[in-house]
């Protein structure tokens, strides 16, 4: 709730400060002479301002709520408690009798090596107790075990810090809270503030030094290099297998009666099944290995290829198949000059697609099972949380999937300028 | 024998409710070669499938149509077509646009190059040879479609409503083009139309065409083409003539579409 109300505080901020400032200023080219822009979505143009603050915040709230390094610390969201605190606790034994004892607590980060708090023991019945807890962490601190007071002798805890408590209830105390278990035994829990633990979410900087360090040292036998490059291997593999039989199938369909009748249930059925849902069953025809993801990839690409090249032909304005043919053409000039041209921007657009649903396909059959690959490593990176590695993992799928659309786009451009010229 | 002979041609199709459709209905004609002959009717007349039929995109299911005594069955480079707009190949240049047929046929670079380069020349897109097609305005695209039409050397050129997406200025510039394009060809050309004054200045023949089925209701022979292949068209539409024939299609066409509308309406 936090970040959602700090979010939107900075997108509103945001926009209303880059409005002042801009005020009056920015170009004078024919749209912004426009009056009517609510509706006119030619006049509605990316805010270069608002993409670049977008993402720096995105970066400041992954920053703020995981006490980066990499902004100063009051911007930091409150972190979690670290350091000595102390409670004080109430036994009243059989006989009705109480006495007061104190417990000293280090909130430590975890794994660091620290020694329990030095402590008398006090006098009375009640004796005073150390206790060691993690940062984000709880613990049941059995306070009673050095009591002379004992349990079994009817002995229990009444109240904490002065206030009467008594099972399950909660008592704030410095540094944390403290709640009564239903065995009447204080749960010290750490006061965790606004931060996320690294366990949630590491920090920035975590993140890009253990890039760095995967990059140059390598991730459970194989280098980050052969992890992408195992994955970009099997899309691309899986997507040419996949565009070399799809487009002529596709032409076929598109060019004849009984291609079109046959393929078609084909086409439609398997269209809307999902890549994923075929990956049990390729796993158990032809294992783990590369020959199965190559075969999810090249069905996943298949169809969208087929369905492209299909509705290319079918777009094909028919008059220019008729100046064709009058003009001399033969049937194999008329797909040489005609229809392949006029039918590539469709399958570019299908080749877009297909790429995109490859590379989520390819991290998903790693995700189940996989010895290499981007999949692979985000997903035994979880089983041992590591946190940091998953972050990574992610950021580096999503640049390389926008890089993938970005060549296929810039590709497009190139290929086939006549796009939507017709 | 030359020319292009149309003996009887009837075409008639199922439709999928059980009804069927007489689109054409014994229609005859003989063009000898080089006649300019312009095709008017109200809409659903069967102009369009009659031009289909010759150009052979279309079957009839009866009748028999021959070309210098040869037989149409389907579509050749002895008939060249051009079209309404849109039927330009947007991924080739100007230039290779307009050498289309003589690349299909294997001609020498060379001499397909002078027949380019020549077209260009008549239809005034020198300047544009490298240019791609939707870089140019509708004309200039008809031109394109006409130069592309002629560099195949066609024995008979088809031309669908090839003016009617174009603004009356540039309409008027292209049927100058028209004109001289025929004189100095030789071509035997049928232009379908709906425009009366169009018909009247492009046709040395015009057929007025009438619908369900459709046939031909009346035929003219005009002298307007010849006049305006030198004068200016402006100067032909003055004649006296041209104004007494307009009148009289156009009240003709009128007479047909009210008996249409008559005709649905006693239906309904």
């Amino acid at each position: 709730m936090i970040p959602l109300l700090l979010y939107v505080g900075i997108f509103v901020a945001a926009f209303f400060i880059v409005r002042m400032i801009s005020e009056g200023r920015g170009t004078k080219d024919y749209t912004s002479l426009k009056t009517v822009t609510f509706g006119d979505e030619s006049a509605v143009r990316s805010n270069r301002a608002a993409s670049f603050i977008s993402i720096l915040t995105v970066f400041f709230m992954w920053a703020t709520f995981t006490g980066s390094a990499l902004i100063p610390s009051f911007l930091h969201m409150p972190g979690p408690f670290e350091g000595n605190t102390t409670f004080d606790y109430t036994v009243e034994n059989a006989a009705g009798q109480r006495d007061d004892a104190t417990v000293s607590i280090l909130v430590r980060p975890q794994g660091q090596t620290a020694v329990k708090p030095a402590i008398e023991a006090g006098d009375g019945f009640a004796k005073n107790d150390a206790a060691i807890v993690n940062k984000w962490g709880t613990k049941v601190i059995v306070v009673q075990s050095n009591d002379e007071a004992k349990k079994s002798e009817g002995a229990k805890v009444v109240a904490i810090n002065g206030k009467p408590v008594k099972a399950r209830t909660t008592v704030k105390v410095e540094g944390g809270s403290v709640t009564m278990t239903d065995k009447g035994t204080p749960n010290f829990k750490a006061k965790t503030g606004w931060q996320m633990s690294p366990l949630y979410l590491p920090a920035p900087e975590t993140v890009w030094s253990r890039t760095l360090e995967i990059a140059s040292e390598g991730y459970r036998n194989f280098s980050l290099w052969q992890h992408l490059g195992y994955s970009l291997f099997r899309v691309i593999v899986g997507f040419v297998c996949g565009a070399i039989i799809g487009i002529p199938l596709g032409y076929a369909m598109g060019l004849s009666n009984w291609f079109r009748g046959w393929f078609d249930p084909i086409v439609e059925f398997m269209r809307p099944v999902p890549p994923l849902a075929l990956i049990p069953l390729i796993i158990i025809w032809f294992g783990i290995g590369e020959t199965g993801k190559i075969i999810l990839l090249f069905l996943a690409a298949l169809w969208i290829m087929a369905i492209a090249a299909r509705s290319g032909v079918s777009g094909v304005n028919i008059a220019k198949v008729h100046a064709a043919y009058s003009l001399g053409a033969s049937k194999p000039q008329i797909m040489r000059y005609v229809i392949i041209p006029n039918s590539l921007p469709e399958i570019f657009t299908g080749a877009r697609v297909a790429m995109g649903v490859c590379w989520g396909t390819v991290v998903a059959a790693e995700l189940v099972a996989a010895s290499q690959g981007a999949g692979m490593m985000i997903m035994v990176a979880a089983k041992f949380q590591q946190t940091d590695i998953v972050v990574m993992g992610i950021i580096l799928i999503g640049v390389i999937g926008f890089g993938i659309d970005m060549l296929m786009r810039y590709a497009e451009n190139i290929l086939v300028p006549w796009k939507g010229k017709s | 024998m030359s020319g292009l002979s149309i003996d009887n041609l009837s075409m008639r199709f199922d439709l999928p409710n059980g009804g069927s459709v007489q689109a054409l209905k014994d229609v005859s004609l003989n063009l000898k070669a080089g006649e300019l002959m312009s095709v008017l009717g109200p809409s659903g007349c069967g102009k369009t499938t009659l031009l289909n039929i010759v150009a052979g995109f279309l079957a009839p299911t009866d009748g028999v149509m021959e070309l210098n005594g040869k037989r149409i069955s389907g579509p050749d480079a002895d008939r060249g077509m051009v079209f309404q707009q849109g039927a330009l190949f947007e991924w080739m240049s100007v230039r290779e646009n307009v050498g289309f047929g003589p690349s299909m046929k294997g001609m020498p670079k060379k001499d397909k190059a002078e027949i380019v380069d020549h077209l260009l020349d008549v239809v005034g897109l020198q300047g544009f040879k490298e240019k791609a097609v939707y870089e140019l305005s509708g004309g200039m695209q008809q031109r394109v479609a006409l130069a592309r039409c002629l560099a195949n050397d066609p024995d008979v050129i088809l031309m669908d409503e090839p003016l009617g997406a174009l603004d009356a200025l540039t309409r008027e510039k292209m049927q100058g083009l028209v004109l001289k394009l025929w004189k100095e060809t030789g071509k035997t050309i049928i232009l379908i139309t709906h425009s009366v004054e169009e018909a009247l200045l492009l046709g040395e023949r015009l057929i007025v065409m009438a619908p369900r089925p459709g046939r031909i209701h009346k035929e003219y022979r005009l002298p307007f083409a010849e006049m305006g292949v030198d004068a200016d068209l402006r100067e032909v539409k003055k004649h006296p003539d041209f104004a007494v024939k307009r009148e009289e299609i156009l009240e003709m066409i009128w007479d047909m579409e009210e008996e249409i509308m008559g005709r649905t309406e006693e239906t309904t």
